[in-house]
């Protein structure tokens, strides 16, 4: 068992460890930091979707010299950033894939001479024909990536599906689509780096994953690992967006460093971020589900589609969990999922909080209320009749050997939402009002940590150590952005040693200092690294009973005490421990069957929507969160994850519009690019099921990611109910509303609305 | 070029400064590079995130947006100016306790602004606070614990005006 039943740290809503630096305005962003001589760079980028570079012009009327001027032919090592496949470049060479790829760099002393030298940069391309939509790759007319356009695909098969619809008293389709969807974090992308020849290269940076960095500039410097250096600095938000682009622009001001032999700073301003970085895979899932009599589930195919963007990136990965989580959480003897990420002339669309999951979500959880439409079921009772139980198998034929309560989850969010007792009184009250009112429910999990054998690859390394009297360290490359993990690293940590929550801090995220405990990504932290650390502990306090004399039961004097005899005989004192696979966890990479994930956290998401049949505004006016993650580390943080994640997915469903005119980002700005502000974001109500999970930290699964998988469809879903209208694409605007019903004879307003699902 | 520089006299957090820099030089980079307060957070550069914000002469402004000649003669507060004494001014504090901080790149905007709806509005009701906060994004928290922080903060503010009411 990994947790102790002394909760005193655990569970406690300790201080934020890093908050007073925070609340005073004295945490170092990298915007705040100055370094000798620095000098800033810019990205020269280029202006067409597609084409070959012709030719490059500087002008005249201005003093090169005074600049500094990369390009491709000046990278030591590879020109491109390593990620899963190596095929997108550094900086473009001859040839551009989509708008904004960066093409050449340029360095100055003075930042704002550097606008007016990227405009002194004329660049003369032969265009060739782009490809801008899924259904533009998928025809193959116009090869725009390797020999087919296709990034990779995954086809995942239980049972027998075409007998499945041999038996089905229903067959219901629907095909389902997502947008993309920018990260938004308020502090952009930023790097400095600084080139010395004698110890190499460091970089410092907000960014997730400094291990993903350290990585990628040893390929583009052809530099062995202890010549580069790999600093996190205070993180504005990340959410994914922060995961793989800050390779590219620490390459960059990299480059540029060695060049000008001066510390380079590159921090983007909002228009060249959201131009020019990563964002959520636009996506369009079609389900065909047979049915029997009783509503039960007797066969899903799904077809899972995802616009990868130019290069391949990370869309392998998102799609594979988009495909892991296709099914829903349901029980269905016959599945199969066949899914494929297509290349197009657009910034490739990167990691974002869920990670292919929101957009399967989508798809499943609309699909389950359009089935309970069509069988005349109401919504609630055709998922309860389908949900997944104890000793069930997933999609993957994985045996759910946790606890699975989703009947318990579903019985708390109604209660609390009052969800049937509302959704009678709003068909009601709507048949006499402008103002369409109703109630939307979805149903979902989220795997925690890697995919598959992911967890083994990563092969994680972390620990703790004692480098001073009185002071226990954290010793991780996961990061803080927001999410809390400075705080639960640090709460593990303190309890499991039986100490003050002061008395452990964390190790300065530089990877000159870090183990590699893998990218801080996919709900892992708290749960595997989590658990890590919790075993570092236990080795630590083994480590000093049997060479330091420690008690069984002592004091924090005691402990620090052993820890000083220890260090005096031996020098330095850690517990480092590498990652072991739970028991029972086989994954076939091939067949993709197996355990496709260690652990799930699960959720039933409740919406209350109104819907203004004269201003065609949709709004959410109360949310309800009910889910079980396993222990609770800190409720305070927990809460603030599962707030933050449904308000980042109301925007995804009913604000958050990427615009692409000839595959540039027309609505660069947060004046057009509108997410969703303090008067936006409805009463939040959540709620803990806990269920300590055996081999996560303390008792830990993931929690960050869950929360953005479940409100668009539950919205989605309360709009039907409120208009009867099925709609099926996201983002869903006010004239997406107005289309439909202005310009439709039978708009809610002028006819009685028809109830979607028996009560 | 910076012989031609106006010379800019203000407060700042209570101490005056004189400045000379461009007069069209934005009063946020004014107070980030020639006076390294860097807790004042650049978010959009266009007045929309609002994590720029400081107080001017008793009014919230967006500091990317204002030409530090316009600052010439004015009081400005920075969120440096909350703490008092090495402690931490009350909507801090609420900000730690509740959870109304999370990456913390809002955060000093966040609190000039609630600090600006306390000054104003001593015990503003949730829908105020909503309509004082709305031009701050923030990302992270979904604004739930940013409520709760103001709410919590107007509390122990009354019950320190209560308490010092009493010791009359």
């Amino acid at each position: 068992m990994s947790t102790s039943t002394t909760n005193r740290i655990v569970g406690a809503p300790v201080p934020r460890k890093e908050g007073v630096d925070k609340l005073l305005g004295r945490a170092r962003y990298v915007d705040d930091m100055e370094r000798e001589g620095l000098w800033h760079g810019a990205t020269v980028r280029s202006t067409i979707p597609r084409g070959f570079i012709r030719s490059i012009r500087f002008d005249r009327r201005i003093d090169w010299n005074e600049f500094t001027v990369v390009a491709a032919a000046d990278i030591p090592g590879k020109n491109h950033i390593q990620l899963i496949a190596a095929d997108q470049p550094c900086l473009a060479d001859g040839v551009v894939n989509h708008c904004d790829e960066a093409i050449l760099l340029i360095a100055h002393p003075d930042k704002h001479k550097l606008r007016q030298a990227v405009a002194g940069v004329a660049i003369e391309y032969e265009p060739l024909q782009p490809v801008f939509t899924i259904e533009e790759s998928e025809r193959q007319d116009v090869v725009v990536w390797g020999a087919d356009n296709l990034l990779k695909s995954f086809l995942l098969e239980k049972g027998d599906v075409d007998s499945g619809f041999a038996a089905a008293a229903h067959i219901v389709e629907g095909e389902y689509r997502t947008g993309a969807q920018e990260h938004l974090y308020i502090e952009n992308n930023g790097v400095i780096a600084e080139w010395r020849a004698e110890t190499g290269l460091t970089v410092w940076g907000s960014l997730q994953c400094p291990f993903y960095v350290h990585k990628s500039l040893i390929a583009v410097f052809d530099l062995p690992e202890d010549k580069v250096r790999v600093i996190q600095t205070e993180t504005g938000g990340a959410f994914g967006g922060k995961e793989d682009y800050p390779s590219m622009i620490a390459s960059h001001a990299a480059l540029l460093a060695r060049k000008s032999g001066h510390p380079v700073k590159i921090v983007y301003d909002r228009m060249e971020d959201l131009a020019a970085t990563t964002k959520r895979h636009p996506s369009r899932v079609r389900h065909r589900t047979a049915v029997d009599r009783d509503g039960k589930l007797l066969a899903m195919e799904i077809d899972l589609a995802t616009d990868g963007g130019a290069y391949s990136t990370l869309s392998s990965t998102v799609l594979s969990r988009a495909t892991l989580h296709a099914p829903g959480p349901y029980r269905c003897p016959n599945v199969r999922v066949r899914s494929r990420s297509w290349a197009t002339n657009t910034v490739p669309y990167g990691a974002f909080r869920g990670f292919g999951a929101p957009q399967a979500c989508f798809a499943i959880e609309r699909h389950m209320d359009v089935i309970a439409a069509q069988i005349g079921m109401d919504p609630v009772e055709l998922r309860r009749r389908n949900f997944l139980h104890d000793g069930d198998t997933t999609a993957t034929e994985q045996v759910m050997r946790e606890p699975v309560i989703l009947d318990k989850l579903l019985d708390r969010a109604l209660t609390e939402s009052d969800f049937c007792a509302k959704r009678e009184r709003f068909a009601r009250e709507n048949a006499k009002s402008r103002i369409q009112r109703g109630m939307g429910i979805a149903a979902f999990y989220h795997g925690s940590g890697f995919t598959g054998s992911g967890e083994r690859y990563l092969d994680s390394l972390a620990g703790v150590d004692v480098p001073s009297e009185g002071n226990v360290r954290v010793l991780v490359s996961s990061t803080e952005f927001g999410q809390g993990t400075n705080t639960v690293l640090t709460q593990i940590a303190a309890e499991t040693l039986r100490l003050d929550y002061h008395d452990v801090t964390m190790a300065p995220p530089d990877t000159g200092i870090i183990p590699n405990s893998g990218p801080t990504v996919a709900s892992r932290t708290a749960m595997v690294v989590g658990r890590l650390i919790e075993r570092a502990c236990l080795q630590l306090i083994d480590l000093l009973r049997e060479k330091a004399g420690l008690n069984a039961e002592y004091s924090r004097d005691e402990f620090f005490a052993a820890c000083e005899r220890f260090r005096a005989a031996r020098g330095e004192l850690a517990s480092l421990v590498r990652y072991q696979a739970p028991p029972g966890i086989h994954w076939d990479d091939q067949r993709y069957r197996g355990e496709a994930y260690p652990a799930y956290a699960w959720a039933i998401h409740v919406a209350q929507v109104a819907v203004d049949t004269v201003t065609y505004s949709a709004e959410v006016e109360e949310f309800w969160a009910v889910q079980e993650a396993g222990r609770i580390l800190h409720p305070v943080l927990a809460g603030g994850q599962v707030e933050g994640g449904i308000a980042q997915a109301i925007g995804y469903a009913l604000y958050e519009k990427v615009i692409l005119q000839d595959g540039h980002m027309a609505n660069s700005q947060m004046t057009n690019y509108i997410m969703p502000t303090a008067e936006d974001v409805p009463p939040i109500h959540v709620y803990f099921e806990e269920i300590p999970f055996r081999h996560g930290g303390c008792g830990a699964k993931g929690i960050g990611e869950l929360p953005h998988d479940g409100p668009a469809p539950a919205i989605l879903n309360a709009i039907m109910n409120a208009t009867g209208v099925s709609f099926t694409r996201i983002p869903l605007l006010p004239e997406d509303l107005f289309a439909e019903f202005a310009l439709r004879q039978d708009a809610p307003a002028t006819r009685p609305v028809e109830e979607t699902a028996a009560v | 070029m910076s012989g031609a520089w106006p010379t800019i006299h203000f407060l700042v957090n209570g101490q005056s400064c004189a400045v000379r820099a461009p007069a069209m030089k934005r009063l946020l980079d004014v107070l980030r590079e020639d006076l390294r307060l860097t807790g004042t957070k650049e978010g959009c550069g266009e007045g929309e995130c609002g994590s720029c914000s400081v107080r001017m002469n008793g009014e919230l402004v967006n500091s990317c947006l204002v030409p530090v000649l316009q600052a010439e003669g004015a009081e400005i507060e920075t969120v440096e100016g909350l703490a008092r004494n090495g402690e931490l001014h009350p909507l801090q504090r609420a900000f730690l306790e509740c959870g109304g901080a999370q990456c913390g790149i809002c955060t000093p905007g966040m609190l000039m602004a609630a600090t600006h709806l306390l000054a104003r509005n001593p015990h503003p009701s949730l829908a105020e606070i909503r309509e004082g906060l709305a031009g701050n994004l923030c990302r992270c928290t979904g604004f739930v614990r940013i409520f709760d922080s103001v709410i919590a903060a107007a509390d122990s503010t009354e019950a320190r005006a209560d308490q010092a009411a009493h010791a009359r």
